[in-house]
């Protein structure tokens, strides 16, 4: 379950901004998940889950928020814009599944749909992010 | 928005003893051979042994070693497969050796992901073959792998030398920890890398002969451990333990 070690990194995130803050408990958490990297919500929510308890009372009032970032691509080589959804027919499972993994693998399976570079760039929607972190001291 | 992976990458590295940059600067002055025969002969002298390849773009250990029919198990993160003895993790993996075009920041990503999510199993040498030049890759395994020692290949050139003594140079300049220089793919003696490394104030690790019949054994490690070049790494192994 590798939704378990980025998890972990949240959770980990968040201790060090309550250790650096000296917050007595985290309040709110808000994440972006970007579509690219396919995380499994139930074992990742599981996860996050699992390993707030292993605080103590630090995440007892904890409200997460997760919202999930469309992917986009553009072109470096002409320009042109698109989504995942454009693209992801052309994707097998095993391929999703190594993108799942490590988001830049996109470079090696994917295409600009004008023009065929795999030159682009992944504007928004690659992976995991924190928007914020909120606690009370 | 904060990157949460950074905080976690350090507590995956925690239980490293020896973290072994294997670098020079230049391409083809034999990093994948030497990180791939040194984790080898580490792991036949009894360590815990991880090789990571972090030449994303052309990935070759596995070529040397001869992985090939295993993966990475998925358990908390990715537990890299173990072969001979070896813990190892490549972007091979995930790329089933296509051409894999990343420009810098995407190498950046690609190597913090595979930091965040792989998980060793209480290594004593984690050996990382590390891509040529001096850019993001070099920055990367300098801020991410605190502490990572860096071994530096270099044949007995001056040619070459000279990109090996920048690197050299702007490590000393950054105050990072420099195991040494191994001097690579020799042909004759002419003590020229030995004088540099007493000029520049780092240590001589040792010395690889070329071995005309290393490429015969390429992938088979029975042939590898006979040839000469597994035993010069083999002694330049013994200079670090």
């Amino acid at each position: 379950m590798h939704e378990w070690a980025l998890a972990d990194a949240v959770i980990q995130t968040a201790v060090e901004v309550a250790q650096r803050e000296s917050l007595k408990k985290i309040t709110s958490i808000k994440m972006s998940l970007g579509e690219l990297q396919e995380i499994e919500r139930e074992f990742f929510d599981t996860a996050l889950n699992e390993l707030m308890k292993t605080h103590g009372d630090l995440f007892s009032k904890t409200k997460i928020n997760i919202k999930t970032i469309k992917t986009r691509f553009k072109c470096r080589a002409c320009g042109h814009q698109w989504k995942l959804s454009d693209t992801e027919k052309t994707l097998d499972e095993e391929t999703r599944e190594s993108i799942h993994f490590i988001p830049e693998v996109a470079h090696v399976f994917i295409r600009c749909p004008k023009c065929k570079s795999p030159d682009f760039d992944i504007v928004e929607g690659r992976g995991i992010g924190i928007d914020s972190i909120v606690g009370e001291k | 928005m904060k990157d949460p992976r950074l905080s976690v990458i350090e507590k995956r590295l925690k239980n490293i003893g020896k973290i072994i940059a294997v670098s020079g600067g230049k391409g083809g002055i034999g990093k994948s051979v030497t990180s791939s025969l040194l984790s080898l002969a580490l792991s036949k002298k009894g360590y815990n042994v991880g090789l990571l390849d972090l030449d994303l773009t052309s990935p070759s250990d596995h070529v040397v070693l001869g992985i090939k029919d295993v993966a990475p198990t998925e358990k908390e993160g990715i537990i890299p497969p173990t072969v001979n003895g070896v813990q190892f993790m490549s972007v091979v993996f995930y790329t089933n050796e296509n051409p894999t075009p990343l420009r810098g920041e995407e190498v950046s990503n690609a190597i913090k992901e595979i930091l965040c999510i792989t998980r060793w199993n209480n290594l004593d040498f984690l050996i990382i073959d590390m891509p040529p030049g001096i850019g993001d890759e070099l920055f990367d395994t300098i801020e991410l792998f605190q502490g990572a020692e860096f071994l530096l290949l270099s044949t007995s050139s001056k040619i070459v030398f000279e990109t090996v003594k920048k690197l050299l140079l702007l490590l000393q300049e950054l105050n990072v920890p420099i195991l040494g220089i191994v001097e690579n793919m020799k042909h004759y003696d002419n003590g020229y890398i030995k004088n540099m490394c007493k000029k520049h104030h780092a240590p001589f690790l040792g010395e690889i002969w070329f071995d005309k019949n290393f490429e015969n054994a390429v992938g088979n490690i029975n042939k590898i451990m006979d040839t000469q070049l597994f035993k010069d790494i083999d002694g330049v192994a013994e200079n670090i333990v």
